[in-house]
């Protein structure tokens, strides 16, 4: 799977999330903003839920480039530790189940499930879930 | 420098008017303004109009008249209108102007608001990937908040609860049919822990202020409504705003702490002064958070505010009294200034069936907008 944008995640295997370091203050943001301010960094792979909601809805397209078809999704804000708070969709893990603090490592879910070849998007699962 | 003082208001009512533009509502509103003032058209000196999705304002004058009045629009979020009001007060407080207006209004399209990223500073991929929804960010920003304070979905459901009982008794709100605190907490989900009903709603309206220095308001024998402050501040480092693809580890405060701190140093007075208070309340929780943003409670205090009435019309602090977002809908141009409009009214006793009793002598006013402004304003008669 491509990813849904050049400059998000590292070549490694597994990947890492690239925020970008103010160069002036240090703060740390993702994605990494274009231009000599910031300096690209690679994000920890693991963090913890820092807070929730589940779409119920399709978003409206523009500027949503999901299935026409919808199925409600979880996503999260994750605290990748003395880091960054990243949003991104929460994935292997019943809605029920979410709770803020529960222990998360990055991976990737197509944007449209059901499309021969999606474009990747960065997402959080339970650590030590299975692909 | 001169007080300021709100000499007309005029509303136009919210929710949908099929067959008439949000800037001819706007007019409505207007006119209805010069009248509740006793002034004309010409005897404005300026203007400042706020409007998202309905056009310029200041094309207005096809058919308020060519005066030739100085007349700036502006666009601000749903700090719109708040922002409106707080350019016209500078002129006249200035002495560059004796007579202005703030005049806001909308009508946008049904469904959710539909953001593009480049407007916001923000890549073309996380629109694609379904972030540009303003309802993850208040759901998510009240799922912490509840987390950290204690406080419980029920208690969303009675701010609901509360804004549909107060709309019922508000001839300007889309909203007029109360909504039992069941049927409010079963409803289908929206973004969790928010169903339907907790969310408001795009919607069309218009509301005009005339506003004056205190000689002028004098001359024209209109009751005396002050606006002792308005401020409109934009965020500081650590807060959480709407379309944020990462958050500071860090957290900070937010530009509704700064607008209100601002805002009671200059008024001179205090939380526990104010008598009525409109919040910003986009969906339920906003209301709650934005009571302890604005220094009205501490967090955590609002779960037994609400279960004992305390921000029910006859309680310690009405909050919301004509419904709020919930019930008027957001028209994001007008938003702002129908909690100006709807204290003037509170203010002068003129409420009918959802006035606050006691006399109130100060009102409070705060709006929140994207992508992380806000604007308050206190009043006193």
């Amino acid at each position: 799977m491509q990813p849904i944008a050049s400059g998000l995640f590292t070549k490694d295997d597994p990947p890492r999330l690239i925020g970008g370091r103010d160069r002036a203050t240090g703060r740390i943001v993702f994605p990494c903003p274009p231009g000599d301010g910031f300096e690209a960094v690679p994000l920890s792979r693991t963090g913890t839920l820092w807070s929730y909601t589940i779409q119920r809805f399709r978003p409206k397209s523009p500027p949503y480039a999901g299935p026409e078809a919808f199925t409600p999704w979880a996503l999260g804000y994750v605290e990748l530790p003395g880091e960054t708070i990243v949003e991104a969709r929460l994935t292997d893990v019943e809605f029920g189940a979410i709770e803020i603090g529960m222990p998360l490592e990055l991976t990737q879910v197509p944007l449209d499930p059901d499309a021969a070849e999606s474009v990747a998007i960065p997402a959080f699962r339970p650590e030590g879930a299975s692909a | 420098m001169t007080d300021v003082c709100i000499v007309g208001i005029g509303i136009h009512p919210f929710g949908r008017t099929e067959g008439r533009s949000g800037l001819e509502q706007g007019v409505f509103a207007v006119r209805e303004a010069l009248s509740d003032a006793g002034i004309a058209w010409g005897d404005v000196d300026f203007a400042y109009g706020a409007s998202d999705a309905a056009g310029n304002p200041d094309t207005m004058v096809e058919q308020l008249g060519l005066t030739g009045a100085q007349f700036i629009n502006v666009r601000n979020g749903c700090a719109a209108g708040g922002s409106a009001l707080f350019s016209a007060q500078m002129a006249i407080k200035a002495g560059e102007a004796d007579i202005g207006l703030a005049v806001g209004f909308d009508k946008h399209p049904r469904g959710a608001f539909d953001a593009k990223p480049a407007e916001y500073n923000l890549p073309e991929w996380y629109g694609d990937a379904g972030y540009m929804v303003t309802t993850q960010f208040f759901a998510t920003k009240i799922m912490r908040y509840m987390h950290l304070n204690g406080i419980s979905r029920e208690t969303l459901g009675r701010v609901a609860a509360k804004a549909f009982r107060n709309g019922a008794k508000a001839p300007h709100a889309w909203r007029r049919d109360p909504v039992p605190l069941d049927v409010i907490l079963d409803a289908p989900m929206v973004s969790d822990p928010y169903s339907k009903y907790m969310f408001c709603s795009p919607a069309e309206g218009g509301v005009a202020l005339i506003l004056a220095s205190e000689k002028k308001a004098r001359e024209l024998g209109k009751p005396i409504v002050k606006l002792k402050a308005a401020t409109m501040r934009t965020r500081p480092p650590g807060s959480f705003e709407v379309f944020a693809p990462s958050i500071d580890v860090e957290r900070g405060g937010s530009a509704t702490n700064i607008a209100s701190r601002d805002a009671f140093e200059i008024a001179g007075i205090g939380p526990e002064d104010i008598g009525v208070a409109q919040l910003q309340d986009t969906e339920a929780g906003a209301e709650l958070m934005h009571m302890a943003e604005n220094g009205f409670v501490a967090d955590g205090e609002q779960e037994r505010y609400l279960r004992e009435g305390w921000t029910e019309i006859d309680g310690r602090l009405p909050v919301n009294t004509d419904g709020g977002c919930l019930a008027c809908g957001e028209p994001i141009g007008a938003s702002g200034l129908r909690q100006v409009y709807e204290n003037v009214v509170q203010l002068r006793g003129d409420g009918g069936a959802r006035q606050v009793p006691g006399n109130p002598k100060t009102a409070y006013s705060h709006v929140y907008g994207a992508p992380g402004v806000s604007a308050v304003t206190i009043l006193e008669r």
